[in-house]
């Protein structure tokens, strides 16, 4: 926790410009998606293929509200994070009783019914081409540069990883964790895990949402494109490339497949090449995710003599 | 009016013998190794371009789309070698990780080998279209509903009636307990990708007149081959021909009655709808969950 | 005081002489990947070979051309966080780029914000409706497109046409377009369909057109493989009013595909795709088949127009730094507004401070598929 702080704290030193800034505020926002998420994949154990779903109702949400109908930011952020935390709740009772692929095609439909909508309601959205959002304003002051939103971004990730460990922590974390090991015997032991999964995903969908809508104001413009099956599986990898059931896993999951991209770039076409074997050599040679394979390999070179 | 209902069934029956086909591409390797391939509509990708691009080398078109499943059906296999049997012992949901790295490294490779522009394949049997009940079919779709029905026999009599067939049947149920009669989990495995990677690249194949291909194609077949084999129950193999069947139709009355903007989230709406009454699947079994 | 000023000027001198040296730097973001591929492919492989081959005849303004270009995949995320690259880490002097829409529109306020001239590829109205400061676009627009086509449907008498789209940006702005200045030509839009983007069949959209009664002309704005496999679906259901496409499918490659279909088919397009066939005496013939030919021999693919709208970007960039002398922002932008009278692949261009695409009518040709290719139509 104390790293993550020092981390958020320091890395302003190595950003020369306004460009690496920007990668570092995608990579902040992704991350909350993930430190999210990771609660509903890597604890609860039920996946999610959907999330950019949420990520897009926050995002459309918010931007609506504000460009449309003159809400003040803040309330139309706070307002879409818990439509779609509501919708997760409605969906999550009927959905969260499916197990394994069922799920995932269940929570995969949600997701693309949402991206439907978003594209065809033009009048609303924009269409395929997008819309503009405002800035984050806040009684008058208005949040703009990319240093002031990478503070505020920072410090919402702080404060996500924090409410993430803390609920592991917490009974309902046990339970959730309980979950993931045996449902059956969850339930056995007297665990409600119908009402425990429906919280973990209403949370992971609230903080998606959440993510949306900054990232539809910090970039003044958004298009469905961040509301696809592909973005919502892009997250998925993310949590899992980083290491299932470890929140810093989500955060570095989402650090190095954020700004890989932006690396690959000197490959030019062999880019998607490059790009698809990283991936597949990551997980063949690191099975559980880069975070757990190499505090497991640290541990091992502690305890030999 | 019945003449416009012919049509719509005609259409729905069309793309949905196409979802039917990637569909059981993603049952046969469910049922071998309990992974959904996320690099199953690639293999759709690369018979189509495959032949394409053979055909286009001077090949004639039988041999072309020979090759083009031969093709397919070596990647298949080396997808096996090189990276699902060096991660074995993980999780599930990193196998499937590894199929979506493996799809994104396919496109990227297709859109180097040939390159990003669409091609066609030349219809089998002319373009005469064919009428029935006052609707048209186009003689391609006969051929993919045909050959579609030709497989789904062929994988009966695959899975029933030889050794390789019911060796992967028997892994898929328990897989322990067939090694332990002596079944190499390792072959089963390379013959289902294979199997599953030339099936889609036939399709893909035999799509091409009617769709076109390109590098780029895989994403959405794949999609919508994964939501046909899950609505029909995943791992049932006549269950992904209804469940392709069934999605096709539901998008072609959707788009005929209430909407075309809105006819793939009609069709999605359904399946939801359908999982939420029947957890697994149209024609899956009752799957209980082992302590 | 005197030592000052000599040693100001000869700082001056010496910077000049460096900037000399340094090349001059075009940014690009395009759809390389992704489901707008087809425009962002041939747009960067023409910015690479008029790089070159400007180079290679001595640069502009006595420095080289240096490209940097990023794929953005059709995401228009994507596409501003290069453009925040270009602008901050790269600091290219012009951007030629953003080749849909939505990806031009999400960098608009970039651009706009750091004074950076910036030269679109996409099509849609909303890019220089109203005029932005900083942002010039080279291919015509949707609207005009609509209106080209529905002179052409009003001259063969036709007052009811059919609208059938896809479902991505480009299909879908037009028909807003379209369905906005119908009214204006007389014609009555009596149906609208909409298919996937990546549809496989849309003969139940089509069916559902024949059905409609009073239907005398259908047009499908779209790009990529659908409309090539309305197209095909259209003749299979035997629909016999004539049929217009966009110039969303104005290659070759849409005739290769749609085969026999597309016989009789029409659509407005830049005159880039008859290039040979123009009569010697029209202005735009030597420009058109210059280019078709350099791209042709060199990737050994059929030209297509949207490459077209990178080379008259490009150009008119070229342009633009000649007329100001120099690669200053402020200049080249003003430069680049008063741009008249220049002939690029897509028609002439007459920019002015209302008008940042410079583009009317007459630069659209109909087309018709005759015999297996693009011929004037009448």
């Amino acid at each position: 926790m104390l790293a993550l702080i020092a981390g958020v704290a320091l890395l302003p030193l190595a950003l020369a410009n306004n460009y690496h800034y920007e990668i570092a505020i995608l990579v902040g926002l992704n991350a909350i998606v993930c430190v999210g998420l990771n609660l509903l994949i890597g604890y609860a154990g039920q996946i999610s293929l959907g999330h950019a779903g949420f990520f897009g109702i926050g995002a459309y949400g918010s931007a609506i509200l504000t460009a449309r109908y003159g809400w003040p930011p803040l309330a139309a952020l706070v307002a879409a994070s818990a439509a779609a935390a509501a919708l997760a709740f409605a969906v999550g009772r009927p959905i969260l009783r499916l197990r394994g692929h069922y799920l995932a095609m269940a929570t995969l439909g949600l997701g693309i019914i949402i991206s439907i909508v978003v594209a065809t309601e033009d009048r609303y959205t924009g269409g395929p081409d997008g819309m503009s959002v405002p800035p984050l304003a806040l009684a008058g002051f208005t949040l703009a540069g990319e240093r002031a939103w990478y503070w505020l971004v920072g410090a919402l990730l702080v404060a996500t990883v924090w409410l993430s460990l803390n609920l592991i922590e917490s009974p309902v974390g046990r339970a959730l964790r309980a979950l993931h090991g045996s449902e059956v015997a969850a339930e056995v032991s007297g665990i409600d895990s119908a009402r425990h999964k429906l919280l973990a995903f209403a949370l992971s969908a609230a903080i998606a949402a959440l993510a949306g809508a900054l990232t539809a104001h910090y970039a003044g413009f958004i298009t469905p494109g961040k509301v696809t099956f592909l973005h919502s599986i892009e997250l998925v990898v993310m949590v899992v490339f980083g290491g299932m059931a470890s929140t810093f896993g989500a955060v570095v999951g989402a650090a190095v497949l954020t700004a890989l991209p932006q690396l690959l770039t000197v490959f030019k076409e062999y880019e998607m090449v490059v790009f698809g074997s990283v991936m597949m050599l990551t997980m063949i040679f690191m099975p559980r995710g880069l975070v757990p394979t190499i505090a497991a390999l640290a541990a091992r070179r502690r305890k030999a003599p | 009016m019945s003449a416009q209902l012919a049509q719509f069934l005609l259409s729905g029956l069309t793309v949905g013998a196409i979802y039917a086909l990637v569909a059981l591409g993603f049952c046969i390797i469910y049922n071998a190794s309990h992974v959904i391939n996320f690099a199953q509509g690639e293999f759709v990708m690369i018979g189509g371009m495959a032949a394409a691009s053979f055909l286009g080398a001077g090949l004639p078109l039988p041999l072309a789309a020979l090759a083009a499943v031969a093709l397919a059906a070596l990647i298949g296999m080396a997808l096996v070698k090189f990276a699902v049997e060096p991660a074995r012992g993980a999780s599930v949901v990193t196998l499937i990780i590894i199929t979506i790295g493996a799809a994104i490294l396919l496109r990227g490779l297709a859109s180097i080998v040939w390159d990003k522009r669409i091609h066609a394949l030349p219809a089998f049997s002319g373009e005469q279209p064919i009428e029935i009940a006052g609707a048209t079919l186009a003689p391609q779709s006969l051929w993919v509903i045909g050959v579609t029905a030709l497989i789904v026999a062929a994988l009966w009599w695959f899975f029933n009636r030889t050794l390789t067939g019911k060796a992967i049947l028997a892994v898929s149920h328990n897989r322990l307990a067939a090694q332990l009669m002596g079944i190499s989990v390792r072959r089963v495995l390379l013959v289902s990708f294979g199997l599953s990677a030339a099936l889609g690249a036939l399709a893909g194949i035999l799509i091409a007149p009617i769709t076109f291909t390109s590098w780029d194609v895989g994403v959405m077949l794949g999609l919508k081959g994964f939501a046909a084999a899950i609505l029909g129950g995943m791992g049932s193999g006549p269950g992904a021909v209804l469940g392709g069947l069934t999605l096709g139709l539901l998008e072609s009355l959707g788009a005929g009655y209430i909407s075309s903007a809105y006819k793939d989230a009609i069709a999605f709406i359904i399946i939801l709808v359908v999982l939420v009454l029947m957890p697994g699947g149209l024609l899956g079994g009752r799957a209980t969950e082992r302590v | 005081m005197k030592l000052h000023a000599w040693f100001a000027a000869a700082l001056l001198a010496v910077s000049a002489a460096a900037q000399a040296q340094a090349p001059i730097r075009i940014g690009a973001f395009l759809s390389v990947t992704g489901p707008a591929a087809f425009l962002g492919d041939p747009e960067q492989k023409t910015l690479e070979l008029y790089v070159e081959r400007l180079n290679a005849d001595g640069g502009v303004l006595g420095r080289k051309l240096e490209l940097v270009s990023y794929d953005s995949g059709g995401d228009a995320e994507k596409a501003r966080t290069f453009a925040k690259r270009l602008i901050e880490q790269d600091r290219v002097d012009l951007i030629v780029g953003g080749s849909t829409t939505g990806e031009t529109m999400a960098v608009v306020p970039l651009v706009e914000a750091a004074g950076l001239p910036f030269i679109s590829l996409a099509g849609a109205v909303v890019i220089v409706e109203p005029v932005k400061k900083w942002v010039f676009k080279t291919p015509h627009t949707d609207r005009m497109a609509c209106d080209k086509i529905f002179v052409d449907m009003k001259a063969r008498g036709v007052s009811k046409a059919a609208l059938i789209s896809g479902s991505g940006g480009f299909d879908k702005s037009m028909r807003a377009q379209c369905q906005g200045v119908a009214k204006n030509h007389g014609i009555d839009v009596v149906a609208d369909e909409t298919y996937g983007a990546s549809d496989t069949d849309m003969t139940t959209q089509l069916t559902k057109i024949r059905n409609t009664p009073g239907v005398q002309a259908v047009l499908n704005a779209g790009f990529g493989q659908g409309p090539a496999i309305v197209t095909k679906n259209y003749r299979q259901l035997g629909i016999t009013v004539p049929l217009y496409q966009s110039h969303g499918v104005a290659s070759k490659q849409y005739i290769n595909l749609a085969g026999d279909a597309a016989e009789g088919v029409r659509l407005p397009a830049a005159a880039l795709l008859v290039a040979e066939s123009l009569p010697d005496s029209d202005p735009q013939k030597k420009v058109v088949v210059s280019y078709k030919q350099a791209y042709e021999t060199h990737f050994k693919q059929d030209v297509s127009t949207f490459g077209g709208h990178a080379y008259d970007g490009l150009m008119l960039a070229v342009a633009a730094m000649k007329k100001a002398g120099s690669t200053d922002k402020a200049k080249v932008r003003d430069a680049l507004e008063q741009i008249r009278g220049y002939m690029g692949t897509a028609g002439v261009v007459n920019m002015s401070a209302q008008d940042h695409m410079g583009l009317d009518l007459t630069a659209f040709r109909m087309l018709e598929v005759r015999k297996g290719d693009w011929v004037l139509a009448r």
